[in-house]
């Protein structure tokens, strides 16, 4: 019994001894990245390589990290964020934690609609949210808009990832900034109205219930097709990009990007990072690790990406979408899009 | 000093010591009072606009999930789990024996794993739903509030199991053999006598489920069903009102805070005595093999199915399990240490409240277990801000930038605050079969405070915080949203890992983390049926 109380105690204090370890050197440059791990490790393990600047990844949902950087103020240790969507860029700067960054670099390499207006935060990959049909079942010619999807030719053969996710949230702002509330609502009532299928968790998914003939048509990510039709490249899948008509916005398009921190320790190395991975081989592999399109122009992209056909984008500056999230939510709430 | 005189002294008013106990009690709640003050300073911010889009558009539809939701887990986790306890703990049929030990691996695989796996099978387009339609048996929209029902009792039925079963073992036989002899069926015996004796436990143990029910989101975002939680999570992240985020957080709290009285109220008077002894099971006769069948059958779904999936998909991916070591490594030390530090914390917490008189006591006990029925990231939140507002400010008269993060330290306070609930209930309950004649007979014989500590109270814990260290070392295991939001540098863990992968759908890369996760859970699920009186189990 006296044992008892001992082996609590020698417990409590194994609990409490590596925390009074913790004063760790701080890192040479630090990085919260909402981007998965796997798709910038060997990026920067390069750039370490190459330079000898060590980085430090610390990873999370994009939302808590924004919270983390915002409790942690001046005294926060991160020099650079990195995440998906331009909503939530579009946030993160809303929110003061991002700083401007003035770069000759940067200003020719990345496309003006592709980064901040204020230089606050860079596109470095892009992504087209497009079409993707039943190759089997379907014929491309059927297929011609976004907001097409709402016609009734579609009733019951239409699957959509959930509202929840932000990349529906920045499509349909997009939606509201070219064409209004109204014309926006019409065609998500149309979509609900057409839906074969609860919406799902994730893109994956919704592919997949296309493939088991739950549905016809839908709309993803191209880097979750090239996923699949990587595994299999025989994939009764194709894509479809749409709004490609003579004075049509274009297919809607966002990007993976990053900024430097408001209180970055370290901003001249960190812009000089962003630099890096805005040109050349970093570039390219930046998009290719995840079979997007790489941000900069004169960056080839990779050959399975690029098999997929050319398409004109939506060049409407991608922090709209930011700006009008809040509004799309709202309106994705009225017409019943969980 | 004669006895009378003792008597006099210990039950007289003993200010100095009560108010040190209290002291003591309110050091240990005092994050979780941190958390509800950063829930109240959001009152100061009021956002109509916010809260009128969610009450048109979320409330009510979530109110009525919500409720749905937790009755239909709440019964089936109280159902299940007592049904197998009684089962494995007081009948015979063939596997009992395995059973009783098998019946908690549940336990150690994440919910937000059987989801994925129960929605990739069981979905219009799984292998499972297609080949059940080729045959004429199409399978129900699983992805539903009946689908997401089903999964969580799958998970979380061990709660209620794992306290039951030791509840029945350890007064089951005698009771039934006394009811026996009273003329009672044992059928009779068990709804009249066993079951009302053990229904502290059981309660303990639903209450727990349902309070995890209320916080998850990893689960029911899975199955795409909206519940209150999912409506916090629609003001934080969507509608960039933080402030209304824990506002709702604070409804639910006060929502919980109530349930957590009334189960406590329920039992108030009923202090329970064990009584040891065992006696050879009852024979089921003919319907022995349908127990077997039952206990197979929630093993399969709820543990063989999904590790059987996870070993595909880690198999499929090429990543070398040597990577998944050190990751290992940081989850066992981190689950260690908070399974150190929640049990002492609650150890301590527990003995306070029996040894002191009156309701103060009794209720910061329930104060401090509220973590568990917050929603991983408001807690972190709630955790991180003051102490980050405390840090800056101190930052300004010293220079304490290291200190920001708060190390493994301010992690390990979070895994305390979210789990105490998981610690403090095997506890409360062992301590409530501790008859209240026990300490007046220390008392008595004028056995010192710390002797009565070492001799009569922390002999009869031992088992209960060796289970409550050990349900909240699997359950740190399996954390994600705390341990991915106020870890420091360096301190990745196999849920951090299953996080970044799964969080852009690539299960298959997430199959090895996912793996040595309930790999890693299963040690101390298999010490936990060895804690719980193993004397019975060698009963033949």
């Amino acid at each position: 019994m006296q044992r008892s109380l001992l082996r609590t105690l020698s417990l409590t204090l194994l609990a409490l001894a590596p925390a009074l370890a913790l004063a760790a050197e701080p890192p040479t440059l630090v990085v919260y990245s909402a981007r998965a791990q796997q798709l910038i490790e060997p990026l920067f393990a390069r750039y370490t390589a190459e330079t000898g600047v060590e980085i430090k990844v610390l990873s999370d949902s994009e939302g808590a990290l924004m919270q983390r950087l915002q409790a942690e103020g001046k005294a926060s240790p991160a020099d650079l964020l990195i995440t998906v969507d331009a909503g939530n860029l579009w946030q993160a700067a809303e929110r003061n934690l991002l700083q401007a960054t003035d770069s000759a670099v940067l200003a020719k390499n990345i496309p003006a609609h592709l980064r901040d207006p204020d230089n606050r935060w860079f596109g470095l990959s892009v992504r087209a949210r497009t079409l993707v049909y039943a190759s089997d079942r379907v014929d491309a010619d059927a297929l011609s808009t976004y907001e097409a999807l709402g016609d009734d030719t579609w009733k019951g053969r239409l699957c959509l990832r959930t509202s929840q996710k932000v990349y529906n949230q920045s499509l349909v702002a997009m939606m509201i900034a070219q064409q209004g509330r109204e014309a926006t609502e019409v065609t998500l009532r149309g979509w609900i109205d057409n839906l074969a299928a609860a919406p799902f968790a994730n893109d994956t998914q919704v592919m997949e219930a296309i493939l088991a003939g739950q549905c016809d048509v839908g709309i993803v990510n191209t880097y979750y097709f090239g996923r699949l039709q990587s595994e299999n490249p025989d994939l009764p899948l194709k894509l479809f990009f749409p709004n490609q008509g003579e004075g049509e916005r274009g297919v809607h398009v966002n990007v993976s990007g990053a900024g430097i921190t408001r209180h970055a320790p370290h901003p001249e190395a960190a812009q000089a990072l962003l630099e890096w991975l805005s040109a050349d081989d970093a570039q390219a592999l930046f998009a290719s690790l995840n079979q997007e399109y790489p941000a900069n122009p004169d960056v080839p992209m990779d050959p399975q990406v690029a098999a997929w056909g050319r398409f004109r984008q939506d060049l409407i500056n991608v922090s709209e979408a930011g700006r009008r999230q809040v509004e799309a939510v709202t309106l994705m709430d009225r017409v019943g899009y969980r | 000093m004669s006895a009378t005189a003792e008597i006099a002294i210990t039950r007289g008013p003993d200010n100095r010591s009560g108010a040190a106990k209290t002291a003591l009690a309110l050091l240990i709640a005092a994050p979780v009072f941190a958390v509800i003050a950063t829930l109240l300073a959001s009152l100061a911010r009021f956002e109509p606009t916010v809260w009128a889009h969610l009450l048109d558009y979320w409330l009510p539809e979530v109110l009525g999930n919500t409720a749905l939701i937790m009755l239909g887990v709440g019964l089936g986790v109280t159902v299940l789990g007592t049904a197998l306890a009684a089962l494995v703990a007081l009948t015979d049929f063939p596997g009992r024996r395995v059973f009783a030990v098998a019946l908690l691996l549940p336990m150690a695989m994440p919910g937000y794993v059987l989801a994925t796996v129960v929605i990739g099978q069981l979905d219009f387009a799984g292998p499972l739903a297609t080949a059940l339609r080729a045959v004429g048996l199409p399978v129900p929209p699983i992805r539903s509030v009946a689908g997401l029902i089903l999964t969580l009792t799958l998970t979380l039925y061990p709660y209620v199991y794992l306290v039951a079963r030791g509840a029945f073992v350890s007064q089951g036989a005698r009771t039934l053999e006394a009811a026996r002899l009273m003329g009672f069926t044992p059928w009779q015996a068990f709804w009249r006598v066993l079951l009302p004796q053990a229904r502290p436990w059981i309660l303990g143990g639903a209450l727990l489920a349902l309070m995890e029910t209320l916080a998850d989101f990893g689960t029911v975002s899975a199955f795409g069903v909206t519940t209150f939680t999912t409506a916090i999570y629609r003001a934080w992240f969507a509608l960039f009102s933080i402030d209304v985020a824990l506002q709702l957080a604070l409804v639910m709290l006060v929502v919980v805070a109530l349930l957590v009285m009334a189960e406590r109220l329920s039992r108030r008077s009923a202090r329970f005595v064990s009584a040891q002894g065992a006696q050879a099971p009852l024979s089921l006769g003919r319907w022995r093999w349908a127990a077997s069948g039952l206990c197979g059958g929630v093993l399969l779904l709820g543990f063989a199915l999904p590790v059987l999936q996870l070993g595909h998909w880690a198999l499929s991916a090429a990543a070398p399990i040597s990577q998944l070591l050190p990751l290992a490594g940081r989850s066992l030390a981190l689950a260690a240490m908070a399974a150190g530090l929640t049990v002492t914390a609650a150890v301590l917490l527990a003995l306070v409240a029996r040894t002191t008189p009156g309701r103060r006591l009794a209720t910061l006990q329930t104060v401090a277990t509220l973590g568990y029925a917050l929603p991983g990231p408001l807690l972190a939140l709630g955790l991180f801000v003051p102490y980050a507002g405390g840090i800056q400010w101190l930052n300004q008269q010293f220079d304490l930038a290291w200190m920001v993060h708060g190390g493994v330290s301010l992690l390990l306070l979070a895994y305390a605050v979210r789990f105490m609930a998981v610690a403090h209930t095997p506890l409360h309950t062992q301590l409530m079969r501790l008859s209240p004649s026990v300490d007046d007979a220390a008392r008595l014989l004028g056995v010192g405070r710390l002797a009565r500590l070492q001799r009569v109270y922390l002999p009869p814990l031992n088992m209960a915080m060796l289970t409550a260290a050990l349900l909240v070392f699997v359950d740190v295991m399996k954390e994600m949203p705390i341990t991915l939001m106020m870890r420091p540098f360096g301190w990745d863990t196999l849920a951090v890992r299953v996080f970044e992968f799964t969080r852009e759908g690539q299960w298959a890369d997430a199959g090895a983390p996912s793996l040595a996760i309930v790999a890693a859970g299963l040690l101390p699920v298999l010490l936990l049926t060895r804690v719980f009186n193993p004397k019975a189990d060698h009963v033949s």
